[in-house]
């Protein structure tokens, strides 16, 4: 069967383009027939920029016909829509910023632009990355391509789902708790968050500026090491960026892991209600990775049970200091009708805001403020240190660590939706990696008996994102499961 | 109940945001059910841990004060929802 062009990776597509045996100009059209024909049911994107990716792949024709073709020319990309985009709208699935057009790009827009990449459009998305599930965008929620009565996971499932439903050939998450990692499993794609200070945040609308990340979500291992290349690296505008060479990452796409030591962490296993088909197809993938070569050691992240309170306080602190900045002043939405400035503020606010974000900027506001700021900030930040610790003990022993990415396979619309403490649990198993700063990819590892998609989490230690590509490609290819497609049937 | 419906309005006005009844209702019973989750941590000795600001730790990254192309006075004014000249236009704040 011969794959459309709409299903094929980066690294296929590149080859076809670099013997001119196909125009970016007839790919991004192929994705587009695709997207009308898929997109209603799924809802994967905010904003559509067909018009203008057309012209960025006549360029990138042009460009190859010159002989310029790089690693990621005339590719179209889904970019989440938390990212500024210059001319293009970027609402941060809120109506606080629904009108809201930046007059600058992210530091990872004007990389891709330099690689003459094509923006297919602006991807759904929790409301300013608050959720695990895509609900709570203002635009509606988005479908699980395998399931379209559940949800693809959050908060990238906009780029989670355009990539398992060949509406893109690759897109851009953020990762704040799990928000690459947790959509990637639900959806059956690859999504890795790389370390902190990896990839500038300049441009990436900020929800938790310690916790938050961009990485790629992606088909296959290959295609995450390639967009990795091209959006890390030494940023000037995000003094957070690290000033480290980043290396080619396609050099890690190595066969084996022989002599890797895999940790396996039991806290990950024994409680939390881990679903059994899941715990079944992680152990029946670690077998796999283990015939490979690599040995399996049982490792303690003894503080994994408080990551999640822990998160749940310095995050939400963080985004309600982040989040002041939407007064009705310098950009977004502005209520009609107020008497004075501190009236305008707080109808402003309540109007623009959706229901879980103002949660957490309540949760925040109350952890921060006087007479509880010890009891909980300072208490979280305290736990935020064992976490670290955990994990810096835990890679004296080995030098992955495998778990599942998240306890359950994806969950229904709705299921979760009016209970925000069993919303907070679905990032049980991504929250400590945010935590600790450390990289983790996601890939698929199996399928349930209903047949929804199952991933399989690996984290590394900081700055090691190459033993991780190593892993993840050597489990890949000796497994199937990333070549099976949702039918959207 | 760790906070009553009362701290639940100071906190909303620390926060700048207004809720109905039904909302604070709704809120007051949520956060509770979050803040008893926050008590765990409770369980943990943390006496003479570091707290952690940042995943990484880093130092202060300066650079020289050099000056450098940066946006436009009518750019930076085109997403106002109100603007007038050069200035951001607000509610009036001072009365006379």
């Amino acid at each position: 069967m011969t794959k459309a062009l709409y299903q094929m990776t980066i690294h296929e597509l590149h080859e076809l383009l670099k013997k001119g045996a196909v125009s970016s100009r007839e790919i991004t059209q192929a994705v587009y027939q695709r997207i009308d024909a898929v997109e209603p049911r799924v809802h994967a994107y905010i904003t559509l920029t067909r018009e203008a990716a057309l012209k960025q792949a006549a360029a990138a024709d042009e460009k190859i016909q010159r002989g310029l073709i790089q690693p990621l020319t005339g590719i179209p990309l889904g970019i989440k829509d938390l990212l500024c985009t210059a001319g293009i709208r970027t609402t941060c699935g809120s109506k606080i910023l629904e009108q809201f057009i930046p007059p600058y790009d992210a530091t990872v827009i004007r990389l891709l632009k330099e690689q003459d990449a094509v923006f297919v459009g602006k991807t759904n998305m929790d409301e300013f990355a608050m959720g695990s599930s895509t609900e709570t965008s203002f635009f509606g929620p988005t479908a699980n391509p395998w399931d379209l009565e559940r949800v693809p996971g959050g908060s990238s499932g906009g780029s989670a789902a355009a990539v398992a439903a060949d509406e893109c050939i690759a897109a851009l998450g953020t990762d704040t708790g799990g928000s690459i990692r947790q959509p990637a499993a639900c959806c059956g794609i690859v999504g890795m968050k790389p370390s902190y200070g990896r990839v500038s945040r300049f441009g990436l609308v900020a929800f938790a500026s310690s916790l938050d990340q961009i990485g790629p979500m992606t088909r296959d291992v290959e295609d995450a090491a390639q967009l990795l290349n091209y959006i890390s690296g030494h940023d000037p505008q995000d003094s957070t960026s690290v000033n480290r060479e980043a290396p080619d990452y396609t050099r890690a796409l190595l066969r084996d892991v022989k002599g890797l030591k895999l940790g396996v962490p039991k806290e990950y296993f024994a409680q939390s209600g881990i679903d059994p088909e899941v715990e079944k197809a992680v152990w029946a993938a670690l077998r796999i990775l283990e015939r490979q070569g690599a040995t399996l050691t049982e490792i303690t992240l003894p503080h994994t049970e408080y990551a999640v309170a822990a998160y749940y306080i310095i995050a939400p602190a963080e985004a309600s200091s982040n989040l002041a900045r939407y007064d009705g002043v310098k950009y977004g939405y502005r209520s009609s009708g107020e008497t004075d400035l501190r009236d305008m503020y707080e109808i402003t606010r309540s109007e623009g805001f959706g229901a879980e974000v103002k949660r957490r900027i309540m949760l925040g506001t109350y952890a921060l403020s006087a007479g509880y700021y010890d009891a909980y900030y300072g208490k979280a930040s305290q736990v935020r240190t064992l976490i670290r610790q955990d994990f810096e003990e835990a890679f004296r022993s080995c030098d992955l660590i495998v778990t599942p990415t998240a306890p359950t396979p994806p969950f229904c619309l709705g299921e979760k939706l009016n209970n925000p403490l069993q919303m907070y649990l679905s990032d049980i198993f991504t929250i400590p990696a945010n935590l600790a700063g450390l990289p983790g990819i996601s890939l698929p590892c199996g399928f349930n008996s209903q047949g929804l998609p199952l991933g399989l989490q690996i984290i590394g230690n900081l700055f090691e994102e190459e033993k991780i590509i190593r892993g993840a490609y050597c489990l890949e290819q000796n497994s199937d499961w990333h070549y099976t497609k949702p039918s959207l049937a | 109940m760790k906070i009553t419906k009362h701290d639940v309005e100071h906190v909303a006005e620390l926060a700048r945001l207004r809720f109905t009844e039904g909302e604070l209702e709704v809120f007051t019973g949520q956060m509770n059910t979050i803040l008893s989750y926050f008590d765990t941590l409770q369980q943990l000795d943390t006496a003479g841990v570091e707290a952690a600001t940042h995943a990484v730790n880093r130092s202060n990254a300066f650079r020289d004060d050099q000056i450098r192309p940066s946006l436009s006075g009518e750019e930076a004014l085109k997403n106002a929802p109100a603007h007038e000249r050069s200035c951001f236009k607000v509610p009036r704040i001072i009365e006379g």
